[in-house]
This record gives C-alpha cells, structure tokens and sequence, in this order.
C-alpha cells in the first residue's frame, strides 16, 4: 500500500531548540493516531505537515508530494481540525464553513451545498445560521469538524477531536470520526492524548517522545496477536501432561503460581482444541481470558523505552 | 443531494483558478462592509466632491449656464490645473484615511483573535494571497474614491476642451493622480492591516491609524521645534506624500505643495529621494508587521 504519510529524516528546530528529530517513518493506516504526552511533538508534527513550519533537514511526503516542494497541493487534500477554537464569532456557521470551502477551491454554489451537506453530517444542522461565537464547546467542535471536511479532503487532520466534550458529544464525535474512517475514501491523522479515542478510531499509532518516536505499532495486528495469547487458571497445579500436550500441538506455554499458565496458541489452533485436551488430561479450567494488550500498556512500554534510552 | 440526508461525499468537481482564490476574502469583506449603514453612507458622500467639481468643469466650458448664474468671470476664478487636480487628490484621499481607519482594523484582527488564520492557511492558500486578498477590499474602495474619479474628471475636462491638445498637455496630471493615489493607497492598506494585525482590538487600531499620521506629525514638529531642523518632517507621512505628489504632476513646489493636510511648511522641504526612502522604509516596516503576524501557527522559542 502507497503510505500516507513519510516521513524522511524530518527534523525541525525553533532556534537552537531541536523539536523533532530526525523523523522516520511511514505510515500506511487508513486511520492514524498520534500519540504522547506533552511536548512530545505531536503539534508541531502535524504544523509541520500543513506546511506552517519549515523542516531544518530531511522532509516529508503526504500521498507521495513532498511538503517541502508541493505545500500548496498538499495542503489541497488535507482537511484540518485544529485543537484549540478556530473560527470567525461574528460569522454564522455556514457563512464561515463556506468561506473555507471556497478558500479550498469550491465554486460558491457548490461551496454553499456542502456546508449545508456537512452541516447536517455533524449534526448542527439546526443551528447553522447561528453566530458561532453562541455555540457550546460541542457545537464548536463539530463546527471545527464541518470545515475541515466541506471541501472532501483525502486526509484529515484532527488535532484532539474531542477535547471538552461532554460524554454524549464524544461518543456522537467519535462515531463521526469512525464512520468517515470506514467509508474508505478518506484517510485520517487522529493527535489526541486520549488513548482510548486513539484506540477506538485508528489502525495505526505513532507514539512521540521528546521530539522522538518511541514506537510505531500496528493495532489491527496487535489485536489479531492477542486474540491468540491465553491466561488460563486451573484447580490445582497445572498437569504436567497437559503443558506437554499442548506443546505437542505447538503451543508456547508458561507455568505461573496457583494453577496458572500462560499461552500462545498458534495459528490454526482453536480454544475449543485446549478444553478438549483438558478434559482428557483431568484439567479443571478455572478462568480463560484472552490476554488484552491494550493501547495504554503500549504506551506506557514505548514511554518507559524512551525514558530508559 | 438533499441536505435532509445526512451522510457525506468526497468532492470531485470542478475547483476555481487558483490565481484568482483571493478574490473570495474582499468578497466577504464587502458584503460585511454593506451590512454598516454608516460606512455605506459616508463612502456614498465621499463622491460628493468629486461630482461638486465635475459640476466645476462642466460650468466652466458652458457660458450659457454662466450667463444664467450671471457669473461670467467665475471662469477666471477656477482653474482646471495641477492645484485643482492636487486638492481633489488631497481631499480624496482624507476621506480614503477615514476609510481605512473605519475598515482596515477589522481585516486581520478578528482572524487573529479567533486563531482563524490557521485555517485559512491550512487551505491552498498562502499568506501573500491572504494579505492581497485582505488589502483587496481597501484597495478598491480607495481607488473608487481616488484615481478612478481623478482620471473620469480629468477626461471629462479633455473632452470638455475639445481637443487632443490639452490632453497631450497635461498628461502629467494623469500619471500624477493614478501613481500619486497608488502610492496613498498602498500605504494605507498596508498600515491598517499592520495595525490590524498588531492590535487585536479594533477600536484602538483604528486610533492608532490616525495617531501615526497625526501624533507622529506632531512629534515630527516638536522635533523640529526643539533641535531647529526640518528633519522632524520625516515622521509627517502625509508631508511625505504630499511632496511625491508634487514631483509626480510635475508641478512647481513653490506654489503647488500637495493639499491641504499634505503640505510640508515652505522653506522646510525635505529632499524627494528622503520621502520616497522614507515612504519605501514605512512600506518595509508594515510588511515585516505583517510578516511575524501573518502566520499559520505561533511559534514559541
């Protein structure tokens, strides 16, 4: 697959401080989180990619255009939400979303149509010839999210989507981030410190540290490889016999205390094997959960890497 | 689609030239310009003067409407000269300041203190085409009010004269009200969106446009005043222009010295190259204003 996004020895410098660091990377995902706490880089990354700062080495390519060399028809395919409030508060919220949709190429008439069309999409339908100084935090945010995609980018900026939302409005926010994500004609750049926002709409993650990366991970596949790592708890001490047939099935297998036991399956090899092996070796299955590595334990890896690096 | 269905599309028509995008900034500007009905009325009044001297030069070449006034030397009494065309220019252009003060502040600052500027700049957009599409606007509305009536009187007087000879002439009146307007007006669009990018509260931007033309004047006076020079002047934006203008209708400083706001003390002018250094120094000034301002995102050092 083509990436998304390169990034090829990027390196960015305020001064004599040094941002990012000789970045990287590519990144192929549909959907893609940006990850790490504060300072790490994310923003800058992402004002670096639309072209706001100027790279002091290496460079980066969005859909194969050079930032450097491109920036104007880079910036024609992305749709930015940025983090913080963005807008005009006098304007009625069509009469802006529609300013920026012409500002991106769209004639009026077709400007007009799909700030309505978007409008709609993100649920302020209602609302659209309001001031957008009056709209909630809420209203904002979906107001922020209607701009950015009224002229149909092919990549989607969204720095922190759902920063202040009320639990309703987040999970209205990320169902729209999630059905954009799923009808493929769009990808996106998620930057949130939110890992379960991260988690819940992106196949990819590129975690930032100090301007560095401290790890890349594809989800998709950590959840295909966790669905094959077991936590079994047994009555008793784990059989012995057991453990050896398992292997003889080509299971690793690992003995904790109290009847404990680690496993990863491999391929080919269903649950439904390992209770039919218990029963035949007189095991007692006590628990059996299938080991959860989620975004945070990620996280939490990458940053301790980072940190002992 | 109808907008009742509420699902999305990618866009895949037909996008506008990109030479010509920023022609969508002075767009909205404009129809939020016609939402003041102050504003449209004094800029309705600013074309008072004009029409008082199209009136001028209309009753001047007809003495039967003289005779009717009974003011038959009245012709002798107004000239259609450099002075007419210079006064026109100056009055013109006090109005066009007005104007600039009224509108300018509100360009840049409400972009600024609404973080929009990112995305503006977000979008195949880039800062040049933002400030010529913001300067856009002042530009036009202050030519409507400066060198396109200038240039209309002044052919209007040709026609008037009957005659190529006139025209041929005084050319040098026309070249002096197109470049001398410009010259105006670039400094004032520049100015007001420096200003307006600077001072995020309008109010006080638009104050301070008229403290740089008239504070300043009389800090350059006091100047003069108290180290017994005529350098002081070199903060009299006006003078400075009012001097240029001079040059540039090829009229005689002696009794020609811009209008009346523009007019720098006889015996106390500056040297021509000073003002256009000093005028092209203003110009660098506001757009390096402009330049740390107009940006896509702040960067913190």
């Amino acid at each position: 697959m083509d990436p998304v996004i390169e990034l090829d020895g990027l390196e960015v410098r305020f001064g004599t401080r040094t941002i990012l660091n000789k970045l990287k990377a590519s990144l192929t995902g549909r959907s893609i989180g940006l990850l790490g706490p504060n300072g790490a880089g994310k923003s800058t990354l992402i004002n670096t990619l639309l072209g706001f700062h100027k790279p002091s080495a290496g460079t980066a390519r969005i859909l194969g255009r050079d930032v450097r060399t491109h920036a104007r028809e880079v910036r024609s395919l992305i749709g930015y939400m940025p983090e913080n409030d963005a807008f005009i508060a006098n304007m009625s919220g069509v009469r802006f979303v529609r300013l920026m949709a012409e500002l991106a190429g769209l004639p009026k008439e077709h400007a007009l149509e799909r700030t309505h069309e978007a409008f709609f999409y993100v649920g302020l339908g209602e609302v659209r010839y309001r001031a957008l100084g009056t709209y909630s935090l809420g209203m904002k945010q979906a107001a922020k999210l209607a701009q950015a995609i009224a002229h149909g980018p092919k990549l989607l900026f969204l720095d922190e989507p759902t920063n202040g939302l009320d639990p309703p409005a987040r999970l209205r926010m990320i169902q729209l981030i999630q059905e954009i994500r799923d009808r493929g004609d769009q990808h996106l750049i998620l930057s949130s410190h939110l890992l379960r926002d991260v988690e819940e709409c992106c196949d990819e993650v590129l975690i930032l540290k100090d301007g560095n990366i401290a790890a890349f991970c594809n989800l998709e596949e950590e959840r295909r490889a966790n669905k094959r790592f077991l936590e079994v708890e047994t009555r008793g001490e784990v059989n012995g016999n057991f453990i050896a047939a398992m292997q003889g099935l080509g299971c690793e297998a690992a003995t904790g205390a109290q009847g404990r036991l680690k496993l990863v399956l491999p391929d080919g090899l269903e649950v439904r094997q390992l209770y039919e092996i218990a029963a035949r070796q007189n095991v007692q299955i006590r628990r059996l959960n299938h080991k959860r590595d989620s975004l945070e334990d990620i996280f939490l890896k990458a940053m301790e890497a980072a940190n002992g690096q | 689609m109808a907008v009742y269905k509420k699902t999305y599309r990618p866009y895949d028509g037909a996008l506008t030239p990109s030479l010509t995008r920023f022609l969508v900034i002075p767009r909205y500007a404009f129809e939020d310009m016609q939402k003041s009905r102050f504003l449209t009325i004094f800029y309705i009044a600013s074309f008072i003067y004009p029409l008082v001297c199209a009136l001028i030069i209309y009753v001047q070449h007809n003495a039967s409407a003289l005779n009717l006034l009974g003011a038959q030397s009245a012709r002798n009494l107004i000239s259609i000269n450099a002075t007419f065309f210079l006064n026109l220019l100056g009055w013109q252009s006090m109005l066009a300041l007005f104007l600039a003060a009224f509108i300018g502040p509100g360009q840049v600052s409400p972009d600024l203190s609404n973080n929009a500027l990112s995305l503006y700049l977000a979008r195949p957009f880039s800062r040049a085409e933002y400030v010529i599409g913001k300067m856009w606007i002042l530009i036009v509305l202050m030519s409507l009010m400066t060198w396109v009536p200038g240039l209309l009187l002044f052919l209007l007087q040709a026609y008037l004269e009957e005659g190529w000879t006139w025209l041929h002439d005084n050319t040098g009146l026309a070249i002096g009200l197109f470049f001398g307007s410009w010259v105006w007006i670039l400094i004032m669009a520049l100015l007001a969106l420096a200003l307006s990018a600077w001072v995020k509260w309008k109010p006080a931007a638009g104050a301070l446009m008229f403290g740089v033309f008239f504070v300043a004047a009389g800090f350059g006076v006091a100047i003069n005043g108290v180290q017994r020079t005529k350098w002081g002047h070199l903060l009299n934006i006006s003078a400075l222009i009012g001097a240029v203008w001079v040059q540039l209708f090829g009229a005689d400083p002696a009794v020609n010295n811009g209008g009346v706001f523009f007019r720098m003390p006889q015996g106390q002018e500056l040297p021509l190259w000073c003002c256009w250094t000093s005028l092209a120094c203003f110009c660098a000034m506001c757009l390096y204003m402009l330049h740390r301002k107009i940006r896509g995102a702040e960067v913190i050092r």
